[in-house]
């Protein structure tokens, strides 16, 4: 019996020691650049598939199979470094995506240095541990929350218009963590910091935790950035239309407009019921006294006698065909409810502006 | 007539290792990455060639170890562990090697390295070589005509499902798996016609 145990641990022992050898000696490839997008360099130990070296960077692509080459998700772009293209990626990549050096990043080992490309929301994904810096109510149903980022210590780097995904821990109506997705309404410029508009919704289980038991100096974790809103560049006019916490991608966008010393006409239609439900004012006064030529236009659905309103009234798609001009030259942002914002695009293609001037976020 | 298994001539050995007792087709061994990779005829001939040097080499390492330790020692009851980790070692450090010094070969074979690292084919071959005797020479004999007949055997069906790619209008759940196991059962079915010819178990 002794002798059996011993033999077959002295095998194994032997097996797994030429194997370490071999490790160290055959299939080290020392340490190599892996550069991403041209943009970010990372120094990895060679030797190992692209997916999970990249893993190990805090780059997460998309993978349903685990890196065992079955499911066709983790493509990426490899421009030099790669290889060639093996049998076990061929059944997933197309004729022109085969053209375009995209590869199975889970086949691909990483053996010399790498030029690759992966797509920029992919690239920027990272996990925060925020805490809440300050909170803000806004409007009887709307907080603002300031929040300062405390990990990873570059903060955020975010396109205006992007969203995070806000984490809240577990409470009476929720066992489980619950994330939902707030767009940032706050400047790129200040990475450490981002402001959050949040609106309390019937039952909702996130702005339920927010409006009712987050309290300043909580920690919380937030994912992102993600999203494809942002700013259309032409030399078109630009319009914003918003409605509730619709305002936040705005905010940051007219952040930009103001860094990036945009010149073009803006204007920013945003829908509420009554004056209570306004919020920002002082902030987007400021940005109509420092932004040459930027109106901000506020429209009440809900005015009584007392409310002594002057503004607008009625709903953003009243106002909206009296801020396209003639020649369609402007290019259309929308952000808010669904129901608004297909309401909206009726009334655009009523008017025949063409739908690469048109962007929106529908928050649901 | 009956030959004794000791007596069984190589040639004739090779070839019932290939047709009559196809280890595919007639011991349905190895059928994972069989139903996995044989959608192109090109990765099912790669994965052939990996499976014919993994099964030769294994089943002579795994008889010198049979009857050069384990039987001396008495220790036959360790041969399915002794087997198993001799076939994954010997599969992880072919690749190694291949993926460092030939990397025109490891494109063609050893990226199918690790899928065959578990293949029951390639135990199954070594467990039959014990249970039936076979000498040195017949162990080697029999692990490379077992592994052309897996390779034949995948090579076939990736034709075949080729063929009806390009041609055939198939139902959407048949796709894949589905219409392999068809066809692998049919062609079972003929491979049975030469079962008659030559007896070696």
């Amino acid at each position: 019996m002794i002798t059996g145990i011993l033999l077959i641990s002295v095998l194994t022992a032997l097996l797994a020691l030429l194997l370490e050898i071999a490790y160290k000696y055959i299939a080290n490839y020392g340490e190599v650049q892996v550069t991403i997008n041209n943009e970010k360099t990372f120094e990895v130990t060679g030797g190992s598939p692209l997916l999970s070296t990249l893993m190990q960077q805090a780059i997460f692509l998309p993978s349903a199979c685990g890196g065992k080459g079955t499911c066709g998700y983790c493509k990426v772009k490899i421009h030099e470094g790669g290889g060639p293209v093996m049998p076990t990626e061929t059944p997933y990549l197309s004729t022109e995506e085969l053209a375009q050096d995209v590869r199975l990043s889970c086949q691909v080992k990483v053996k010399t240095a790498m030029q690759i490309t992966i797509p920029d929301e992919l690239f920027n994904v990272r996990e925060y541990r925020i805490k809440v810096d300050h909170i803000e109510q806004l409007t009887p149903l709307i907080k603002g929350l300031h929040l300062n980022i405390l990990q990873p210590e570059e903060g955020i780097s975010f396109v205006p218009g992007q969203y995070v995904q806000l984490q809240v821990p577990p409470y009476k109506l929720s066992s489980t963590p619950e994330f939902r997705a707030y767009s940032i309404a706050s400047s790129i410029n200040e990475p450490k910091y981002i402001d959050l508009i949040i609106a309390r919704m019937e039952g909702g289980i996130v702005s339920g935790y927010i409006h009712d038991l987050l309290k300043e100096g909580e920690e919380l974790i937030a994912r992102g950035p993600f999203g494809d809103f942002h700013l259309l560049t032409s030399e078109r006019d630009i319009l914003f239309i918003a409605t509730g916490s619709g305002l936040a991608p705005f905010i940051a966008m007219l952040y930009q407009i103001e860094n990036e010393n945009i010149q073009r006409k803006t204007t920013l239609i945003f829908g509420t019921k009554r004056p209570e439900n306004l919020y920002y004012s002082d902030l987007l006064s400021g940005f109509m006294k420092r932004l040459p030529d930027f109106t901000f236009i506020p429209v009440l659905s809900r005015v009584e006698e007392q409310d002594s309103w002057t503004g607008e009234q009625g709903r953003v798609t009243d106002l909206i065909n009296r801020y396209i001009p003639d020649n369609n030259a402007v290019d259309v942002h929308i952000c808010g409810l669904p129901i608004m914002v297909q309401s909206c695009l009726d009334i655009l293609a009523t008017r025949g502006v063409p739908l690469e001037q048109i962007v929106y976020d529908k928050f649901e | 007539m009956e030959i004794s298994l000791n007596e069984i001539s190589l040639t004739t050995l090779f070839f019932a290792a290939i047709f009559t007792n196809n280890i595919l087709l007639t011991n349905f061994l190895g059928l994972c990455p069989h139903i996995a990779l044989s959608r192109d005829l090109k990765s099912s001939l790669g994965l052939g060639a990996a499976v014919v040097f993994v099964t030769t080499s294994t089943s002579v390492l795994n008889h010198l170890l049979y009857y050069h330790i384990l039987i001396p020692l008495h220790l036959e009851h360790f041969r399915f562990v002794l087997f198993i980790i001799v076939i994954a070692s010997f599969v992880q450090l072919v690749e190694m090697i291949i993926d460092r010094y030939f990397p025109r070969l490891y494109i063609m074979l050893g990226i199918f390295l690790p899928l065959i690292t578990v293949n029951c084919a390639i135990l199954g071959i070594s467990l039959f070589m014990v249970i039936r005797d076979y000498s040195l020479a017949q162990a080697m004999v029999y692990g490379a005509g077992s592994g052309i007949g897996w390779m034949l055997a995948i090579t076939l069906v990736a034709s075949i499902r080729d063929k009806i790619q390009s041609t055939a209008n198939l139902p959407r759940g048949l796709e894949g798996p589905g219409i392999t196991l068809i066809i692998t059962g049919l062609l079972s079915l003929a491979f049975m016609a030469f079962s008659g010819m030559i007896q070696i178990q």
